[in-house]
């Protein structure tokens, strides 16, 4: 699983008219296809779906509390790291330098192990399951990332509009607000997709830690058929599945990005 | 300057200001009255800049008294006192310094409708009135970067003034300037002025400034060398340099040509 978080994505548009072909057309295709030529195939097929779409709906409720979570938390780390007071500062920054290094499994491990399987809330014994830790830990992962975004684009703001809103009587935080966040937001669109994109991909991680999702399912329905061609096109419908995961994340910046660009 | 202390909006009595080691304003006294329009005139380094930012608080002499507008702007400690004196006192910059994700209207209305908390629908009207003065009516949907330099300019200047303020102080605001655009930026200040609005410009104007001007004060080093009726300075002063300076720009026919025809 590889985070390439730092790299911006230059999909070409052939490039990206390949992918979409492969994702869309080429892998259902072969899915389809080969299940009716082997009859039998397609018959465990169709009754492991419904067992591989609930696994799916984990990975797709993972991914939107970690991305949400995450995209949360790392603005605020990120404007912390900027704030004027060393006690603000400090913490954001050290909180940042650990957990944007970490890779997502040894988090995903450590928020699993660490956290208890039930919290007591009030008196009340509540069940603290799997998948929120999952969560937990890919949004500490993304809000690292998401801070050094966040702080990267209000750097990158010239120094003349906080000047002008100085001038005109902006608080600081008014200022950021009103006048440097909305610029920010344009400039941090590519990279914070890069973000949700891994994050996406990470959530496969969680069923190394007995979370039932996708890869999980997967794997669960791989054992009880035990045919290496059943295997192998259960795989094909994973990756299809992850495609149309993070696709729709690249369509919808690109949306916003155009219409961010049209102002 | 006129004897009545009682119409001064802005006196500033012996004022020092260093950054670090350099000593940059070296005791400034300087009376303006309501309604003047008072031209800086002196050599790039003199201290131009440093005097507006005083006037508004954006920097804090190390002595020397500030009046302005009935505040006292070198007691002021807090920030929060700093940014009321700022919402009184309007300041527009060399580099127009407009929000690039904002149209033209929006610029205008966001400080006071936010910052001031005034009427949406009231801020509008005054913002599309500010706008006709500026001749700049039907650019109210167009974003700053489809706008000229001089465009911006007239944007910032209006943008200013929705603010309502008491006085207005312009940095060099035709200095970034192409030299076609620089006679429309003039022409909406030299109404403003006629209008009674107090204005202090820091600018190498020099026809502009003997026009409009009821006092030109020449700085040099720090200090304000000389100070009078455009007349004296322009004409019939007995100091060497002010002959010199003054020569040596509209003698290079910048403001000769730039001002005058066609506005
Ligand atoms: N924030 C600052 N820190 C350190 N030095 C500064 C700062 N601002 C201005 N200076 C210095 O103070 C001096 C006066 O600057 P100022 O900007 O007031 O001059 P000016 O008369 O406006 O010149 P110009 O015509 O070039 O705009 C300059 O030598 C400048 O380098
Ligand atoms: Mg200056």
């Amino acid at each position: 699983m590889s985070m390439a978080v730092t790299q911006t994505p230059k999909t070409t548009k052939t490039s990206s008219r390949v992918l979409r072909y492969v994702g869309f057309v080429a892998m259902p295709l072969l899915v389809v296809v080969w299940s009716l030529v082997d009859l039998s195939l397609g018959k465990e097929l169709v009754e492991w779906i419904p067992y591989l779409a609930s696994g799916f709906s984990m990975n797709i409720l993972i991914t939107l509390c970690a991305v949400t979570l995450g995209t949360t938390a790392g603005v605020l780390l990120g404007l912390m790291q900027l704030a004027p007071f060393w006690f603000v500062r400090l913490p954001a920054q050290i909180y940042v330098q650990i957990f944007r290094n970490a890779p997502a499994l040894v988090l995903i491990f450590a928020t699993t192990y660490i956290f208890p399987f039930e919290i007591v809330l009030f008196g009340n014994y509540l069940p603290f399951p799997d998948w929120v830790k999952a969560v937990i830990g890919l949004a500490i992962l993304s809000s690292a990332y998401i801070a050094e975004i966040t702080r990267g684009a209000v750097l990158s703001i010239p120094t003349t509009q906080w000047e002008a809103t100085k001038g005109l009587g902006f608080s600081r935080l008014q200022a950021l607000r009103y006048v440097i966040l909305p610029q920010c937001v344009r400039r941090s669109l590519p990279p914070w997709m890069n973000v949700a994109s891994s994050m996406a991909m990470g959530t496969s991680l969680a069923s190394l830690v007995g979370v039932h999702e996708l890869m999980h399912a997967a794997t669960d329905a791989s054992t009880a058929v035990r045919r290496l061609d059943f295997t192998i096109i259960a795989y094909v419908v994973v990756m299809a599945a992850f495609f149309t995961l993070c696709y729709p994340i690249a369509r919808l910046t690109r949306r916003l990005e155009q219409r961010f660009n049209a102002g | 300057m006129t004897a009545s202390t009682d119409a001064a909006i802005v006196k500033l009595e012996d004022v020092h200001l260093s950054f670090g080691q350099t000593q940059v304003l070296k005791g400034i006294d300087l009376t303006i009255n309501k309604g003047d329009a008072v031209s800086i005139i002196g050599p790039s380094g003199s201290g131009k800049s440093t005097i507006l930012r005083c006037i508004n608080a954006l920097v804090t002499p190390q002595s020397g008294k500030i009046t302005v507008a009935g505040t006292r702007v070198d007691q002021l400690t807090k920030e929060s006192e700093r940014i009321q004196l700022r919402k009184r006192v309007g300041i527009v910059f060399q580099q127009y310094n407009l929000f690039p994700h904002l149209t033209v209207l929006d610029n205008i209305v966001l400080a006071p409708i936010k910052i001031l908390g005034a009427d949406k629908t009231a801020t509008v009207k005054l913002a599309r009135e500010l706008l006709e003065k500026v001749r700049l009516s039907e650019k109210a949907d167009a974003y700053p970067g489809q706008l000229s330099g001089g465009q911006q300019q007239r944007v910032a200047i209006a943008r200013a003034l929705a603010m309502k303020p008491e006085l207005v102080l312009f940095d060099e605001v035709t200095s970034a300037l192409d030299p076609e655009t620089v006679g429309e930026v003039l022409w909406v200040i030299r109404d403003l002025i006629r209008d009674g609005m107090t204005s202090i410009l820091v600018t190498h104007e020099m026809r502009f400034a003997e026009e409009i001007s009821d006092t030109v004060v020449f700085t040099e080093n720090g200090r304000i060398v000389d100070h009078g009726s455009p007349q004296q300075i322009f004409h019939s002063t007995n100091n060497p340099r002010i002959r010199q300076f003054v020569g040596g720009l509209s003698g290079g026919g910048r403001g000769a040509v730039r001002d005058g025809e066609g506005i």
